[in-house]
């Protein structure tokens, strides 16, 4: 169903809210990946809060969409939208990466209910969504299968022997979303390992591609859509986002991609005002508010 | 004397005993647990004829997945098969998996608690003229050191079918060894097996000398040792294990304390494998000394299964020589 204007505020308030909660969660953790859960704030606000068929006091429902997060080191943005959706307190978000926590570094289905699969090493979550994609439609069940991935992740030779099988298999049932934020560990995508043309290499294994701005919540929203009407092929939307979207000092910057504000690099911002700076960019909308305003 | 409880076959020491590969077991077990539970599938990576997969696609073609050539892809398919209700069983060559795609079975398949069976074929040296690429050796080390996994290493290809029905209705992760030659069948219908237990096929007349823990198909030579001791007036007890974990620990450590003396015999490196899981045990429960045999930290070649099984010592006449060895 099409979003109205004030179906779009929601989600992109909801959207502000996650990154200010992975922002604090990461400064408590001490450490994490930074860069990539608030690029895919945006995405998991329109999934927890508009496209997701789901039920927080009920993770386990049968008729529940199923959503595989493959690049799990960026489990924090799950864990917020999780949390402000209701699946359990927020305060919780604090536990992050702690002893004892049901939030570990990367996600376990099996120490925190609503996590569907255990992912972190890359490139195997397209496989299980597969794996799921294939059960229920053998069963004959509506269940739309979501599995989001980086694009680093891309590099690994698993993606490519589960999106050679699937378009074999022609599994419409799953839709596959890439973080297209340019970077990886050890620098820019292109540089590190080139992954151009992403969409020329999915379209040649026999998959409908979308390409979207990451950021635009009601392109995203239309692009699941789409995807939901082609029967013949799997899709994948390439997402682009901006890296460490929402705190302009940082955006598009690799450096960022695994350390947690206060760790990063010092360079424009010190570490010991990294925090405080990260919230005031993020609480006054995308640093287009001046911070006095936040 | 053979175990008259074990129900083994009546011509066991004979010539015309039958003969066939433990991989016949996959075919035959996964199409009876599949006639039992619609949820169970069969995926296969492009060797549907040798691993016998095709026993089972011809029974039930919907439920038999082709994967093509790639392990990685199957083995993280197969979990999330698993997370949606299925009872996916996953064959290759042991080589290539657990060989190639050990992360995809560590995380999503052992860490990740799913009802996947890993079945791998070819293992040991008794592949034969395909070489050492081929002739995994290493496949129940790498799978018994995985938390929530259960290893099933079983005799013959009466016993594999056993092992595929049992591990089908165990809810979680299991591995199955199977080999690509023929060995003689030595248990029947009625031999009992279940997951933990093992089993014993020859009793000594009084106290044992030597106490000799078998697994696979090596638990036939290792009877055939027993009997040509026997007739030498040297008494063993001899006890196949088709469950490498768990062990039978109240069997083992009971035999090694009687007997004061162990082989092990498996076709497999002897560092990581079974032998070593019996060792971890006794250390603590029964120290005794304890022989090995096995692969010794090398690895196959080409060659014919009787010739390789000879050369590297895994042989009726060597495992009695070793029991000679040991007691002299």
């Amino acid at each position: 169903m099409a979003l109205t204007d004030k179906d779009v505020a929601l989600l992109e308030d909801k959207a502000e809210q996650i990154r200010e909660t992975i922002v604090t969660m990461l400064v408590e953790a001490k450490s994490g990946h930074t860069a990539g859960p608030l690029d895919m704030a945006d995405i998991f606000a329109a999934f927890y809060f508009h496209i997701l068929k789901h039920d927080p006091k009920n993770p386990d429902w049968e008729e529940r969409d199923r959503l595989i997060l493959s690049n799990g080191h960026i489990v924090p943005v799950r864990y917020a939208a999780m949390a402000h959706a209701g699946y359990f307190p927020i305060e919780e978000c604090m536990t992050l990466r702690k002893f004892g926590s049901r939030l570990q570094g990367h996600p376990e289905r099996l120490r925190l209910p609503g996590m569907e699969t255990t992912s972190g090493p890359l490139g195997e979550g397209l496989s299980q969504g597969a794996g799921m994609a294939w059960a229920l439609r053998a069963d004959k069940k509506p269940n739309r299968v979501y599995v989001l991935m980086g694009d680093g992740e891309q590099d690994e030779g698993n993606v490519w022997e589960a999106v050679m099988w699937m378009g074999k298999q022609k599994l419409h049932n799953l839709t596959a979303v890439i973080d297209r934020n340019n970077i990886q560990i050890d620098g820019m995508t292109e540089d590190v390992m080139p992954l151009e043309s992403l969409r020329a290499k999915y379209e040649a294994f026999n998959w409908h591609v979308i390409e979207v701005d990451g950021h635009n919540i009601r392109a995203f929203v239309d692009a699941v859509e789409e995807a939901k009407a082609i029967y013949e092929k799997p899709t994948v939307i390439i997402a682009h986002t901006i890296a460490g979207k929402g705190v302009p000092e940082i955006e598009g910057d690799y450096r960022w991609h695994g350390n947690p504000p206060g760790k990063g690099p010092t360079d424009k911002i010190p570490a010991d005002k990294q925090a405080e700076v990260f919230l005031k960019d993020i609480r006054s909308m995308k640093g287009k508010l001046p911070h006095e305003y936040a | 004397m053979l175990n008259t409880h074990a129900k083994l076959v009546e011509n066991i020491f004979e010539k015309d005993i039958k003969k066939a590969p433990t991989r016949d077991g996959f075919g035959t077990g996964t199409a009876e647990a599949g006639k039992k539970d619609a949820n169970v599938l069969v995926l296969c990576a492009d060797l549907s004829e040798s691993t016998r997969a095709e026993w089972f696609q011809k029974e039930f073609p919907d439920r038999f997945i082709e994967m093509g050539i790639a392990e990685q892809n199957m083995a993280a398919t197969a979990a999330g098969l698993a997370l949606a209700g299925k009872v996916p069983f996953m064959a290759s060559y042991a080589a290539f998996s657990p060989g190639r795609n050990y992360e995809q079975i560590r995380t999503t398949i052992a860490l990740n608690e799913t009802n996947v069976k890993v079945c791998g074929m070819h293992a040991g040296v008794s592949v034969g003229p395909d070489g050492a690429t081929h002739q995994m050796l290493e496949d129940m080390g790498l799978m018994r050191m995985l938390p929530n996994m259960i290893v099933l290493n079983p005799g013959d290809a009466e016993e594999a079918r056993k092992a595929v029905v049992a591990a089908a209705e165990y809810e979680g992760p299991v591995y199955i060894r199977f080999g690509r030659s023929e060995v003689p069948v030595f248990t029947t219908a009625d031999t009992p097996f279940s997951i933990g237990k093992s089993l014993t096929l020859w009793e000594p007349e009084g106290t044992p000398k030597i106490a000799i823990f078998g697994t696979g198909s090596m638990s036939y030579n290792a009877l055939a040792a027993a009997r040509a001791l026997h007739a030498d007036g040297i008494e063993v007890v001899v006890i196949h294990n088709p469950s490498v974990k768990p062990l039978d620990e109240a069997a083992l450590v009971a035999a090694a304390k009687l007997a004061g003396r162990v082989i092990t015999v498996e076709e497999h490196q002897t560092a990581g494998g079974f032998g070593s899981a019996v060792a971890e045990l006794l250390a603590k429960k029964a120290p005794v000394p304890i022989e090995f045999i096995g692969i010794q930290d090398e690895f196959g070649q080409s060659g014919s299964p009787d010739e390789l099984i000879e050369h590297y010592g895994l042989a009726p006449a060597h495992i009695a020589e070793v029991a000679r060895r040991l007691i002299a």
